[in-house]
This record gives structure tokens, C-alpha cells and sequence, in this order.
């Protein structure tokens, strides 16, 4: 074991960036995520290992830079927080259509509009739906504690380029902030070796022009590129379903809860079995693609599953269309920055399936 | 041992710090923590509030809505945490500025005159340590030792100078809080 360190979910992810030998971060400071770039710049990544860190002039500027700098085969990032990703939007979709990988963090608070900068994790169908226009998926991954703020963003780069796709970490206010003890990984070098075969650093004499577009006006051949994504997609929900069971083995009532409400039903679910309901959670830890399999197969054998939301309920229908009717589902949620306490959603258990 | 603690006055009153330096202390000691801070406009002058959970086990929630204990700091605090203290739990409280006073049987309420103290070592920003050595001696989950390597770990280097006033705080801390 490394050395153990005391730190915020962003720090945690901020000090992972630099030592997953991220190459840039394009960024544009909003609550609940501002240590992300506070604590890069207290770092200075350029002097630890090159990294290039800019404080762009928005979140349009951040998003576009990201697309230029991934063109060019590095590893680069941005973060923000829902309104700020929704500005990100429009160059998320162009990152996907020209398939370029990159890492953008959300740490989740409150809307619709301005909203409030308490937790929420309202940004669900954005993140794992499209968000953006066209048909285009990005791996969603759910940090649900600070060692995952900091482990999923090597793992988040690894994925990006063996798609080349961009995958975006779904956080919240509650992740983001708290401090938790982390164990670091070791510092990656910084990439150095192109895949020539795509990248724009160059043409050389021996090889023919790379192209980085989105855009192509045949209609035949830009059917074709859809086919290929939606096949890319599809390699993504055969491969890289991620997902935690907690007592679930003998649970007669599902919890099926993703980021810091996965936490506060860790704590329900021991509450409730010291009541003698037999409950477990599943936690999906990738969202796209979800773990419609794992949730589908337990469906039959269980009297009912309780999603718990940040949300006005938007996991719950990846969580219906997985059960596929075969047991009733139910939703805790809480919404506007509030959020439920332990009790309060074995609470809800009891009364959404009558238990006594 | 699972000891759910509710840190909450104003801002500026070192709730935060104090906190973290209780979290630093139990990592030093191999425990598990969290630190869940309130965060937003009430850091800004308004009310403050950290939750700090110290475990030997995997911490599952880090939002609870009942604690262990509960160190209250001002009146608004006291009158929105008062009932989250679990039935024999313990709720620490410095009466300097509180007009109502904790009422519940069911509970071990203490006192600690931080707020004079800290006026009488000249030291205001020795407060929150003074209610922490309070909450030491109630509650011993972790040694001096760990809390000194806390503050050497929380606080930048250019404060360093200042960790022996801290302990002293700590101790007088210790000496004076009294149970009701």
C-alpha cells in the first residue's frame, strides 16, 4: 500500500490528471468543482511534468480547445459543473463525430438554468443519453467515493483512446467536496508516441492526409461513419459494463443507486437488515454502458427494487427497461440540492413495498 | 468503533478546520474518515457545518441525519442539530451567545467556555482547538500525538510556528470542559 492522503474528491481528481500523464486541461471555474483548477494551479503542472493547464475564457473556449488538442493525439481534459456542460455540449458532439478521445469530469449540482451549486445528479439522461445533438454515446463513468475521483481518471483515459471516444465522470457536489483518505497511483509518463493512423501533428511523405471532421456531406458515406459508431457503441456495452453488488446474494429488495446515493444506501442497507429486511444495491459504476444484464437476471427472483435518486427519476427508466416488468420498481428521490438520509430511504423501502 | 460527529457554528469559527484536523488525526491512527463540509454562501459570514466520521470499518454514508455527537457553537446551530443527537449520544457546547440552552434528558450534554478562554490566551483563533480538547477528553478516539501530526499535515508550513499555542489550547481544552 502507498501512502495513504486526507483529500477533496476534486483535488483527488485534479492531482490524478497530472499523474495520468494528462497532457492539458482547458478549464473554466464553477462551484462545486473549483478546486479542480485551484489545485492544479497551486501544482503547476507545467513545471511537474509539462502538463499545459489554461483557464480559457468560457466553457465554449474550454470545450474547443479540447478538440483541437485531442486532434493532435494527446491526452487532455476539461471539468465543470451542469451548466457549464451544457455549454460544452455542442463540442462534445463534435468530439464524438470526429471520434476523439478526451476525459470531461461533471460535478453535478442542481437545475434546471442556474439552479444551485448543492448536489444533484440531475444531468443523468445528458450524460448517458446523447446530450448533444446526432446520435453519438460517451462511456459514463460514477465515481461513488475520492479513491474513485482519482482512480477513474487513468482508467477514463485508457478507455477514451481505446474507443477514441470521449468519456465523461458523472460526480456530484457531495464526491466532489468531501475528503476521504486516497491512495495515489504512480505517475504515468506523459504520451509521447502518436497513433500515426489518425492524428494531425504533421503529414510526413509516407503516408496519406489525416482528416479531423465531423462533417461529411455524402450522404452514403456519412451513413456508413454512423454505422461505425453505433458498432463502436455497441463494443462498449459488451466490454466495459462496470458495476458493485453489495449483499445482494440473498436480497429479496434491490437498491439500485450510482455516486454518493450508492453511499447513502451502503448505510440504508445495513440499517434495514438490522431490521431483517433482506436488501442489497446494486451500484452501476459505468452508466452507459449500464448494467441492464446484472440488474435483468436478479429481477425475477426479487419483490421489488427501490432506485435512489438525485433526480426527478432518470435512472430508473434504464432500471424498468432492464427489468423488463418482471418486478416493480420504485423511486427515492430528492431534488433542488437536497439529499436523503439513510433512514429516510429505508423509509421509503417499507412504504413503497408495504413491508412491515 | 463508528463515531458520527456534527461540527456546525459560524463561519470563521475554525469549524472546518477543526474537522479536518480530527480527520487527519484518526487517518494518522489508521482509522477511516470523511469530511463532508456544508460549502456555498453560509461559509461567507452565514452558519457552517462539517460532518466528520471516524470508523474501523468502510465508511458507507458521509450524509447522516443522526450523530454521536454533536459540537454546537451557535444558536442557530443549537436549535437545528439539538435533535440530531442520538438517544445517549453526547452534544458539546460553548454557552457564549446562546440564549437557549440544550433542554433533552436523553442525552451527556457538556460545556466548554472556548470563547472566553480564547480571549484570556489572547489567541482568538486558538477557539476551535480549545473545543476540540474538549471533545478529546470526552471522547479519547485519538491521541495527542495524532492530533499534532494533523495539524502539521492541514496547516501550510508558514503556520507550523503556531502548533505549540495550538497544543496548549488543546490541553486547556481538556481541563476545562465540564459535564452538566
Amino acid at each position: 500500500m502507498g501512502k495513504m492522503k486526507l483529500m477533496k474528491g476534486n483535488e483527488a481528481f485534479a492531482e490524478a490528471a497530472i499523474r495520468a500523464g494528462c497532457d492539458a486541461y482547458f478549464g473554466y471555474p464553477i462551484t462545486p468543482q473549483s478546486e479542480v483548477m485551484e489545485y492544479l494551479a497551486a501544482q503547476q503542472p507545467q513545471l511537474r511534468t509539462g502538463m499545459v493547464l489554461l483557464q480559457a475564457e468560457s466553457e465554449v473556449a474550454a470545450i474547443n480547445m479540447v478538440y483541437g488538442a485531442a486532434g493532435t493525439g494527446k491526452r487532455v481534459m476539461t471539468s465543470s459543473s451542469s451548466p457549464g456542460i451544457s455549454l460544452k455540449q455542442e463540442g462534445i458532439s463534435y468530439l464524438a463525430g470526429s471520434q476523439l478521445p478526451c476525459l470531461i469530469l461533471n460535478v453535478m449540482r442542481g437545475g434546471p438554468g442556474l439552479g444551485t451549486i448543492q448536489p444533484s445528479q440531475s444531468d443523468y439522461f445528458q450524460a448517458t443519453k446523447g446530450g448533444g445533438h446526432g446520435d453519438y454515446r460517451m462511456i459514463v463513468l460514477a465515481p461513488a467515493s475520492v479513491q474513485e475521483m482519482s482512480d477513474f481518471v487513468k482508467l477514463g483515459f485508457e478507455l477514451a483512446f481505446k474507443y477514441r471516444n470521449p468519456v465523461i465522470m458523472l460526480s456530484d457536489g457531495i464526491i466532489g467536496q468531501m475528503m476521504e483518505k486516497v491512495e495515489l497511483f504512480e505517475q504515468v509518463p506523459r504520451l509521447t508516441e502518436f497513433d500515426q493512423q489518425w492524428v494531425t501533428t504533421g503529414k510526413t511523405p509516407d503516408r496519406e492526409r489525416n482528416v479531423i471532421t465531423s462533417l461529411d456531406l455524402d450522404p452514403a458515406r456519412h451513413e456508413r461513419h454512423n454505422l461505425k459508431l453505433q458498432a463502436k457503441y455497441q463494443k462498449m456495452r459488451e466490454n466495459e459494463v462496470r458495476f458493485e453488488n453489495i449483499d445482494c446474494d440473498d436480497a429479496e429488495y434491490l437498491f439500485v443507486a450510482y455516486g454518493s446515493c450508492a453511499r447513502i444506501c451502503q448505510k440504508s442497507v445495513k440499517l434495514a437488515r438490522a431490521k431483517g429486511i433482506k436488501v442489497g444495491l446494486i451500484r452501476p459504476v459505468t452508466l452507459f454502458p449500464f448494467p441492464s444484464e446484472e440488474i435483468g437476471r436478479r429481477a425475477a427472483k426479487l419483490k421489488g427494487i427501490l432506485t435512489v435518486e438525485l433526480s426527478s427519476g432518470q435512472m430508473i427508466e434504464d432500471v424498468r427497461l432492464a427489468v423488463d416488468g418482471k418486478v416493480r420498481v420504485a423511486l427515492h428521490n430528492r431534488m433542488g440540492g437536497m439529499v436523503p438520509s439513510p433512514e429516510e430511504v429505508v423509509d421509503a423501502l417499507l412504504k413503497s413495498f408495504s413491508i412491515r | 468503533m463508528n463515531e458520527e460527529i456534527i461540527i456546525a457554528g459560524f463561519g470563521g469559527q475554525g469549524v472546518l478546520s477543526m474537522g479536518k484536523i480530527l480527520a487527519y488525526a484518526g487517518m494518522t491512527q489508521e482509522m477511516e474518515v470523511s469530511w463532508m463540509p456544508s460549502y456555498g454562501p453560509e461559509m461567507r459570514g452565514g452558519t457552517a457545518n462539517v460532518t466528520v466520521i471516524l470508523s474501523d470499518e468502510r465508511i458507507s454514508s458521509p450524509i447522516l441525519n443522526l450523530f454521536d455527537t454533536a459540537i454546537l457553537l451557535n444558536q442557530q446551530s443549537m436549535d437545528k442539530f439539538e435533535s440530531t443527537v442520538k438517544p445517549g449520544g453526547v452534544l458539546l457546547y460553548d454557552p457564549n451567545g446562546i440564549t437557549r440552552h440544550p433542554q433533552r434528558k436523553d442525552i451527556r450534554i457538556f460545556r466548554v467556555e472556548a470563547a472566553t478562554e480564547s480571549a484570556r490566551m489572547l489567541s482568538a483563533k486558538t477557539f476551535n482547538m480549545i473545543v476540540l480538547g474538549a471533545y478529546l477528553k470526552i471522547k479519547p478516539l485519538v491521541s495527542m500525538d495524532s492530533v499534532l501530526k494533523g495539524l502539521k499535515d492541514s496547516l501550510p508550513e508558514r503556520h507550523h510556528h503556531l502548533i505549540p499555542v495550538n497544543e496548549e489550547a488543546v490541553k486547556r481544552g481538556m481541563e476545562i470542559v465540564k459535564e452538566l
